[in-house]
């Protein structure tokens, strides 16, 4: 209980400073209705108050202080004026609060003040309503429990709302997560009720009147706390909005302590596994696609993902059950279509996306937002209705020449109040968009381009070493060579031709045109036998043919043979036929030693040929 | 057909040829890779197992603190309190590979985070190993048969179970490199170039960085040389394969940290240099024998002989000697077990107890290689006909690989690419024999009515055209073969072009004689196809289903849906994030390298099995009773021990089941630990017939506790008993962690008591022996704690 000393010695302070506060009196405050609600691990009170002046001067801003120990873990403030009244209150836009140091003060107390739509003049009166929103401010207490226990926290605030203005009536009510309290503190009307304690009304309270409360309650809720986040939206203007956010997630409430016993967790869960938190439930926006859940070691199996046409619900589990003081770490990603997002104004795109952690009930310590841009966009500007921190970096993706523009955007203590839309401006062309394929395509090219000239070029480096030359030689013996054996496969088609043309006349018994493509194919055999002359010499010529040309005299020789003798059964039964003798036995019977001769002439041709083909 | 036609469309058919198989190397080469992701749609894209775990790890230190680094990275995070130096104790080529990859990419822009570029290093790699293999059996056999060896390869089981996606091992990239290491052997056997001989070099260099069975090459080449030399093939080409690998290649794999000496000092290297002597004396040989005629050359011959003889016994009996003066005989233990099978098992229980280390049984051949078992005696067959210089070698090859898988399932990894490469050239052998006897019999079946309906005007014209197709068959043919002899005969020598023609004359002439009946050849063919579809069908089967599990998620198919067991990687997690950073994790040695790759913790021991003695000290803590066991604990600083329990969901491979391991490896240099104390009967229980020592060492407490209150008998469902010893307390550990399936439970030690004066002599007898043989094991870390206890 060491706290509420000190909040004792505050109170002399605020005590203190009392004797200072005449020139804000001015102002009075004629009614204050103040909420708490502890319902969660974030505090969040809406005080709603109605100025008045009584000064003959008109006001234009108001001042709100915080006690110090409450400002740092102040995670968000906002205050509007207020309408009407009960639940039509039509609450206009936020009015713009800064952070101010009126001299005279002590240090003890952060001050805000809030400017007012309009001044308002001597008379006048003003609802205004302030929302602040505490991330930090309950303590566990005890601080260390077992498995079994239930945690306890504790709220510490003052039953007065201090203000550097005279109270003329307020109340206070507080409201508990479960409808079980350890302990408050009682003052004069202090009624406890359900889940709500309520202190008041007070009447008619001097500034900065101050008196502190505790309470001392039950809360199991889940006290998530993300150390760090960084969430990093990456545009791609081929229609994606890439998000991944990596967390670095602690139970922040009543450290476990002594055993932890899975089998007491399994059996009970309620009882033995009150304090620890099971699963987190991220609100992501619809039309979501591609989410995964991960860590550094792979895949969390442990998710569900429900989605209607306003919102993907994605529901998480970690690894284990979180008790107190426990840590985990993992990243959730997402696309997102880009039109629902994206859009145009002034020649100018904008993104339109929500800043925060999508999670309801995860306080964040350190939030790093980072906007990555597609490569060659420039002019960029940010709004966030909130301040932040802000800065620049390059990141290198997908075949990147200059990098990607980031604007990194940083903040303390982000609340669920956090997640409000931002935007982010910038000019892009869309011709940019086709640089990165561009480059394929050419890289592609340019590959092919070497591969045809590395086929094609003679990388040899002495041009008159012996091998090369041999090489070279070769190689012309094989090109002369091919060309032998398409002349030899010629002959031997016009040779097929003859004997085709002999059938025929078997059939038709016409002499003539059989005659004549004799004569046809005598001319293209002699041709083909001058054209053989030449390459021959050729191949007597060179020394490195000198294993082949054996085999290639052979052939010709063997080539000709055949020839003679395709002519002789040509002729004799050509002869025949002329003649009119003895039908086609007769003529079997003449030709068949030709014939014989000729099966095996045939033979050994095409034998030869493939061993000079397979030379 | 006109005929400067022909000369072009064969120029023609002979580019589409080479385009075709180009193509389809492409189409391998996506097969390979797409057939082993089958584990990152399934499961996701994760590490696998155990050992990969290390190498993310290392690859991990070597992306972020650069080649330096690694080489002297002392790693403190293991082996607590000895480290090891990782440096100079791990085969760097994956690493290197995966590094140099992970810098590719990067200074592509592309951000492929280190894990990622891990999982698909491997199945990058067998599709590189499937196009190596079609490179090693086109010089053996042609490009069909190597098409087909690259097919085979591309999905056998075997390699799959070693290379998929997520499996980062050694074997992913050692295959790829042994392979291609055989194939510039054979290259330059072909073409007796230099040029491939250095690239053969740093091909071998590149296999000695990435795997210790680098032996096998530098063993099965020797062999080869060898047999040739022997078989009285020594050629120069031979000697220009050989000599420059065995000088080369030494210098080079002395560089590798972990080989270093060794290279020049084990006996699985004397092979090597022996043959080098060899074949120095033989080139020798043959420059003599072409210089002296051939009487001076008898009598030289009698001559060397008789003086060589002499010398060569002197030189045996030296090395003999000094061979046996070293206990090991030179030979490393695991090299040892693959000579005597036996051996293993009689002098070192660790290799032992890994089952991959096991000799394979029957069905794993099936399971492993499915049909090329039965293909790969028609491959050998078909390599004798004719038998070449690269042919000998294939042979060889399998011969050898089929000797060690049978030693050690692991060896069948070798296995693999030498059965696909003999069942490529079987089956494109068989495939060219039944098809060319179908042409041979179409050819002949048009020819013969072609006499007998001479009259027939019909038939006439339909001839004809069938006739210029046969032709232009046979045209398509010869510029195929052509093809794949030209490259080699544009430089070969006079002597090797006409045996090599006289060769293909003896083969041609058995060819022709070899024709088949059409229905037989048709029938076999479709029976050849039907066995491609089997192969096919159960490599899928094997990818899909057998293999790629990472072992690290478990998953059971029930009623509604598939359930998924992610047990290790949330205690991992939860040890990750909820202890402090230099805490001390013990466990068994499996689960070293996980422990310090996921959770980052500091363990005793892990699966590099390098200090026996440190194993067994857990392996002793494990199975001593509660006090004692935290007594060694504690005095290895430890504060967590992580047991992994399978008796809640049936999980076959748990602590319990591997408990007499740690026995018998405790026992070995504990001998206070012995193994009959565990057993009743010889048999090995947990149930209430168990013994007293079993009910009370640490494993069954820390596996057990509080387990009879999940179902109120403790039935224990991979056992299938009930747990003997039900309701007991811990005294000296307490519960910090279980997880969601109780798979993997964390203990923590309790902190010590304060001394209480009359228990202090009682526990000083007790643990005093205990530590004292501690201190004789680890000598320096515990003198000090030795002196304080005994004195």
């Amino acid at each position: 209980m060491n706290r509420v000393r000190s909040d004792l010695l505050l109170l002399f302070v605020v005590g203190f400073c009392m004797f200072f506060s005449h020139a804000f009196s001015d102002l009075v405050i004629s009614r204050l209705d103040r909420r708490i609600d502890l319902s969660s691990q974030v505090v969040r009170t809406v005080v709603s108050l109605k100025v008045e002046n009584n000064g003959p001067d008109s006001v234009s801003e108001i001042l709100l202080p915080f006690p110090e120990h409450v400002a740092k873990d102040l995670a968000f403030l906002e205050a509007f004026v207020s309408e009407g009244k009960g639940k039509t209150k039509g609450s206009s836009d936020s009015l713009p609060i800064k952070v101010v140091n009126p001299e005279g003060m002590p240090s003890a107390l952060s001050w805000y003040s809030v400017s007012l739509p309009k001044e308002l003049g001597k008379g006048g009166n003003l609802n205004l309503e302030v929302k602040a929103v505490y991330s930090h401010i309950l303590r566990p207490f005890p601080e260390k429990i077992t498995q079994a226990d239930i945690q306890l926290v504790a709220f510490q605030d003052g039953a007065h709302y201090l203000s550097p203005y005279a109270v003329k009536v307020q109340s206070l009510t507080v409201k508990l997560p479960e409808p079980k309290v350890e302990s408050y503190t009682k003052l004069g009307n202090t009624k406890f009720s359900g889940s709500e304690i309520k202190y008041g009304p007070y009447e008619n309270l001097p500034p900065f009147s101050y008196s502190p409360i505790v309470v001392h309650y039950v809360s199991n809720k889940p006290f998530a706390v993300a150390r760090n986040l960084v969430r990093e939206i990456e545009i791609s203007h081929w229609g994606n909005v890439q998000i991944t956010e990596n967390y670095d997630l602690v139970h922040a409430g009543a450290e476990i302590k002594g055993e932890f016993s899975r089998l007491d967790y399994q059996t009970r869960p309620h009882v033995r596994g009150a304090s620890a938190f099971r699963n987190l439930l991220a609100k992501l926006p619809a039309r979501a696609h591609s989410i995964y859940y991960r860590d550094e070691i792979g895949n969390i199996s442990t998710s569900n993902v429900y989605s209607d046409s306003a919102k993907t619900l994605l529901e998480i589990e970690p690894r284990y059950p979180m008790f107190g003081g426990w840590r985990t770490a993992f990243t959730i990603g997402y696309g997102l279509p880009l039109q629902d997002f994206l859009f145009q104004s002034e020649g100018k795109r904008f993104l339109n996306i929500s800043f925060g952690c999508p999670m309801s009930d995860v306080v964040v310590e350190n939030l790093t937002v980072k906007i990555v841009l597609p490569e060659g966009s420039n002019d960029i500007s940010v709004s966030v209705p909130f301040p932040v921190k802000q800065s620049q970096e390059t990141k290198f993706s997908h075949l990147d020449m200059v990098g990607r523009p980031v604007t990194v955007l940083e903040k303390i203590n982000a609340v669920p109040e956090h997640n409000q839309y931002f935007q982010v401006y910038y000019r892009f062309s869309n011709i940019s968009l086709l640089t990165e394929p561009l480059m394929l395509i050419f890289g592609f090219f340019l590959f092919f381009v070497a591969c045809v000239i590395y086929t094609h070029a003679d990388l040899t480096i002495s041009k008159s070493s012996a091998s090369y030359l041999a090489k070279l030689q070769w190689d012309e013996v094989q090109s002369t060579i091919q060309q032998f054996q398409s002349i030899m496969n010629r002959s031997l088609i016009v040779h097929d031709k003859l004997e085709a043309s002999l059938r025929d006349l078997s059939r038709t018994g016409d002499v003539q045109t059989c005659k004549a493509a004799r004569k046809a194919a005598d001319t293209l055999l002699k041709e083909l036998s001058k054209e053989v002359k030449p390459l021959l010499s050729f191949l007597q010529s060179s020394s490195q043919a000198a294993q082949i040309l054996p085999k290639v005299e052979e052939l010709v020789t063997k080539e000709r043979e055949l020839q003679e003798k395709l002519m002789l059964k040509h002729s004799t039964v050509v002869d025949a036929y002329e003649k009119k003798s003895s039908g086609g036995r007769d003529i079997e019977n003449r030709v068949a030693s030709v014939q014989q001769k000729i099966t095996l002439l045939r033979q050994e041709v095409d034998d030869l040929l493939e061993i000079i083909d397979e030379i | 057909m006109s005929e400067p036609e022909t000369s072009q469309s064969t120029a023609l058919r002979h580019a589409f040829g080479n385009v075709l198989s180009f193509f389809i190397l492409l189409l391998i080469g996506v097969l390979a890779f797409s057939i082993r992701l089958f584990s990152v749609i399934k499961y996701e894209s994760v590490i696998h197992e155990f050992d990969p775990y290390f190498n993310y790890r290392v690859t991990q230190f070597l992306i972020k603190n650069g080649v330096y680094d690694f080489w002297n990275w002392f790693d403190d995070r293991t082996w607590y309190p000895l480290g090891r130096v990782i440096g100079g104790t791990v085969y760097p080529g994956l690493t290197l590979t995966a590094g140099a990859l992970w810098r590719i990419f990067h200074s592509l822009n592309i951000p492929l985070s280190v894990e990622t570029v891990c999982v698909f290093t491997a199945p990058i790699f067998s599709a590189f190993a499937s196009w190596a293999a079609y490179l090693l059996t086109k010089e053996v056999k042609g490009t069909g048969a190597g098409l087909t060896a690259a097919v085979l390869l591309s999905m056998v089981p075997s390699y799959i179970s070693r290379s998929v996606a997520g499996s980062y091992d050694n074997e992913a990239v050692a295959i790829f490199a042994l392979i291609f290491t055989f194939y510039l052997y054979i290259k330059t056997l072909n073409t007796g170039s230099l040029f491939y001989a250095t690239l053969n070099a740093i091909a071998y260099f590149y296999m000695v960085c990435s795997w210790g069975g680098y032996t096998f090459i530098i063993n099965l080449i020797p062999m080869h040389v060898l047999l040739c030399i022997v078989t009285g093939r020594y050629s120069p080409r031979l000697y220009i394969a050989y000599a420059p690998l065995v000088v080369l290649g030494t210098l080079l794999a002395s560089l590798v940290p972990v080989v270093g000496f060794n290279a020049v000092m084990t006996s699985e290297h004397f092979a090597s240099f022996l043959v080098f002597i060899i074949i120095h004396v033989v080139a020798l040989v043959y420059y003599i024998k072409g210089i002296l005629t051939p009487q001076m050359f008898k009598v030289a011959v009698t001559l060397v002989v008789s003086v060589g003889l002499i010398v060569c016994c002197a030189a045996l009996a030296v090395l003999i000697a000094l061979v046996a003066s070293s206990p090991t005989k030179g030979w490393s233990g695991r090299s040892l077990s693959l000579l005597d099978p036996t051996y293993a098992s009689k002098y070192i229980p660790i290799i032992a107890s890994v089952s991959e280390h096991q000799p394979p049984t029957w069905p794993s051949y099936f399971m492993d290689i499915n049909v090329l078992a039965f293909l790969v005696p028609a491959g050998i067959i078909a390599c004798f006909m004719p038998l070449s210089d690269a042919s000998t070698f294939a042979v060889l090859y399998i011969v050898t690989s089929v000797y060690f898988s049978g030693v050690m399932v692991r060896l069948m990894l070798v296995l693999a690419p030498a059965a696909c490469i003999m069942s490529g050239i079987a089956l494109s052998e068989a495939f060219d024999v039944f098809t060319r006897s179908i042409k041979f019999q179409l050819l002949g079946a048009t020819q013969s009515p072609q006499v007998n309906k001479a009259g027939d005007t019909n038939s006439v014209a339909k001839n004809d055209v069938v006739k210029t197709e046969i032709s232009e068959d046979s045209l398509k043919e010869r510029p195929s073969r052509k093809n794949k002899k030209k490259e080699k005969e544009n430089i070969e020598k006079a002597s090797s072009v006409s045996r090599i023609e006289k060769a293909s004359l003896v083969s041609r002439i058995e060819k022709r004689l070899l024709v088949l009946p059409l229905e037989a050849s048709v029938v076999a063919i479709l029976l050849l196809v039907l066995l491609g579809a089997f192969y096919v069908v159960h490599c899928v089967w094997a990818a899909a289903e057998a293999y790629s599990a990472p072992s690290i998620v478990l998953t059971t198919r029930s009623n509604n849906g598939l359930h998924v067991f992610d047990d290790f990687r949330e205690a991992y997690a939860w040890l990750s994030h909820n202890t402090e950073v230099d805490d001390k994790v013990a466990s068994w040695w499996d689960y070293g390298y996980q422990t310090t790759a996921m959770a980052n913790r500091t363990v005793i021991v892990d699966n590099n099995t390098w200090n026996n003695t440190h194993i067994a000290t857990v392996g002793t803590a494990m199975s001593s009773p509660e006090k004692a066991a935290w007594e060694i604990f504690n005095s290895l600083d430890v504060k967590y021990v992580l047991v992994v329990f399978g008796g809640f969901v049936g999980y076959p491979s748990d602590d319990i089941n591997k408990f007499l391991w740690m026995v018998r490896i405790g026992g070995g240099v504990f001998p206070h630990i012995k193994e009959p104390d565990y057993l009743r009967d010889g048999q090995y229980r947990i149930d209430s017939q168990a013994t007293p020592t079993m009910l009370n060492s640490l494993m069954y407490k820390l596996s057990y506790y509080r387990f009879v209150e999940t179902d109120g008998r403790g039935f224990d469902r991979v056992r299938n008993t009930e747990i003997g010893k039900k309701h007991f307390k811990l005294t000296h550990f307490e519960e910090v962690f279980t997880t969601h399936h109780w798979m993997v439970r964390l203990y923590k030690l309790k902190p010590p008591r304060n001394r209480i004066r009359g228990k202090t002599k009682k526990s000083k007898s007790v643990s005093g022996s205990i530590i004292n043989q501690l201190c004789h094991a680890v000598h320096v870390y515990y003198c000090e704690t030795c002196s304080v206890t005994l004195t």
